[in-house]
């Protein structure tokens, strides 16, 4: 029992991290029907940021807070500069400029810091659990992510900005028409898309170790989170970032209690994947997404 | 009597295509001007580029400013509410943040929770719909809602594009008196361009009849009402 247990929240530890990175693609997808391929890259560059703060001797937290609001003016900044001029532009312009931005955060990143792992701190390591069960760090992890899911909600729900934000993305030509500016709002989706990015990287570096690819693998699943999960549904995003996480360890937990080894540790992920598409199959928006219809 | 709105030589192009040649019209200061024609006239087109949502080239000013080259948003801030074609609700939204979005430019929360008490004394349906998904409206709340939304930013001048679309004719008529209403009560001056003419007459104080982008006619609601030979040649009634 106690290593379902374990599985299961080493599992939702992980999936946290997905979680993160799905919410921050869906940030900007329900915003502009795009999807940031250099999400992931954004992330681990911030990531870079604190480390950097942190061996200059800036105590953790502090360091944790300068990366974020580092990593949203960053967001906000590439939105203008980059992405406004293509505001009219087709879909594939829109692609090759994202794949262009991670080739330019993976090799700056390498340029700047090296190719060599580096390692990064938790801030969770000082106090214990006092569990085998659950890490001080996965208990951190997580707890971190439901706090910045709660921050997100609130600002959404309740402010008149975070209103504002909701009707530029839905409907962008009315939100002008009441005077929300519209182009403001996308920048500040960016923003917000970086400094969760940032906050993912800030969280998973201490377990893969820092270097300039360490978000590829990440990137991927957190984008698998949010299709599973429903890819308009910020929600639904991150309740598919935990379950993929938690689905990667049932292989694990059904062939312990058969007693075989066939998928082993090296295709969990791929299992998990193998779900995501047959979910995806039978329900394409994804498990809590909404069905887009199209009037004809 | 100065104008508020005044449109000179108003050119408007869709692409390579030009929807109006060069109109010209102005508004008074809380009068109600329609602007009538058939599909296709370029009325809908006029009133968004008051707004600055299509390409255009001549003078608009408001309130004695110029706004042509303003982007839409700032023209909003002006006091311009526009009620666009299709009504342009918030489908996902609740009628109340529908609403707070019509404030969104303005700061004063007192007032504008004033003005949320008005717009329910004007529309008490949406009042008993308050948390509703606005989507699930039917279309003539969905017009109120509209309206109201516009109505939240205690504009100076609204802009509705054709509030009788598609409503049984008794809720048309129930708008139409609130809008009526509306403009005593508040002075708000309103652009109305309607399909419906013996209706938006009814209401206006000047009427400009509108033919493939061109004004073909003006003068007073009254009088083009009465004109026999304009009404049947462009108004078809």
């Amino acid at each position: 029992m106690d290593f379902v247990v374990q599985q299961i929240t080493s599992g939702l530890a992980e999936g946290a991290i997905y979680a993160s990175v799905a919410l921050a693609l869906v940030m900007i997808f329900t915003a502009t029907e795009h999807l940031n391929f250099a999400q992931g890259e954004m992330a681990m560059f911030s990531t870079y940021i604190a480390w950097t703060l942190i061996n200059a001797g800036v105590p953790y937290w502090i360091a944790f807070v300068i990366t974020v609001l580092v990593s949203f003016v960053g967001g906000v900044a590439i939105q203008f500069a980059v992405l406004r001029p293509l505001a009219r532009a087709p879909v594939l312009a829109y692609v090759i400029v994202f794949i262009g931005l991670l080739v330019i955060f993976n090799s700056m990143a390498g340029w700047i810091w090296s190719y060599v792992l580096k390692e990064f701190p938790s801030p969770f390591k000082a106090f214990s659990t006092g569990s085998t069960l659950i890490g001080s760090h996965q208990l951190g992890v997580i707890a971190v992510t439901l706090i910045v899911l709660t921050a997100l909600y609130l600002f959404f729900r309740f402010t008149p900005l975070g209103l504002a934000m909701r009707a530029a993305a839905q409907n962008p030509i009315s939100a002008k028409l009441v005077g929300v500016r519209v182009g403001w709002m996308l920048a500040l989706g960016w923003g917000l898309a970086a400094g969760i990015g940032a906050i993912a990287g800030m969280m998973v570096a201490p377990i893969v170790f820092l270097d300039p690819n360490m978000m590829a693998g990440i990137l991927l699943y957190g984008f698998a989170s949010a299709l599973l999960g429903g890819i308009s549904n910020p929600a639904g995003a991150v309740l598919g970032g935990f379950i993929f996480g938690v689905l990667q360890n049932v292989p694990t937990i059904v062939e312990r209690w058969l007693g075989t080894n066939v998928i082993g540790n090296e295709l969990k992920l791929t299992f998990a994947l193998v779900v995501v598409v047959a979910v995806l199959t039978f329900k394409p928006s994804g498990l809590f997404g909404q069905v887009r219809i199209k009037r004809v | 009597m100065s104008s508020l709105l005044e449109v000179k030589d108003l050119r408007a192009m869709y692409g390579q295509t030009t929807a109006l040649h060069g109109v010209s019209f102005a508004l008074e200061e809380g009068g109600i001007t329609t602007l009538l024609g058939a599909n296709g006239a370029g009325k809908t087109t006029t009133l968004r580029s008051v707004c600055n949502m299509v390409r255009t080239e001549g003078e608009i000013s408001f309130a004695g400013a110029r706004i042509e080259k303003m982007a839409t948003e700032e023209i909003v801030r002006l006091g311009v509410a526009h009620v666009p074609e299709g009504r342009g609700t918030f489908v996902n939204l609740t009628v109340e943040e529908n609403l707070k979005l019509g404030s969104y430019t303005r700061k004063n929360r007192a007032e504008v929770a004033r003005e949320m008490d008005r717009v329910f004394d004007y529309f008490p349906r949406l009042k008993e719909r308050i948390q509703q998904q606005a989507g699930t409206l039917s279309g003539g709340e969905q017009q109120m809602l509209a309206i109201s939304r516009a109505l939240m930013l205690k504009p100076r001048l609204m802009l509705l594009d054709e509030p009788s679309f598609g409503l049984a004719p008794l809720v048309v008529q129930e708008i139409f008196r609130i809008m009526r209403r509306i403009n005593q009560e508040e002075k708000v001056s309103m652009l109305l361009v309607e399909q419906n003419a013996a209706l938006a007459l009814d209401l206006a104080d000047h009427a400009y009849v509108l033919e493939t982008g061109r004004v073909v006619m003006s003068g007073l609601a009254e009088e083009v009402k009465n004109d026999e030979g304009i009404r049947r040649s462009y108004l078809g009634y």
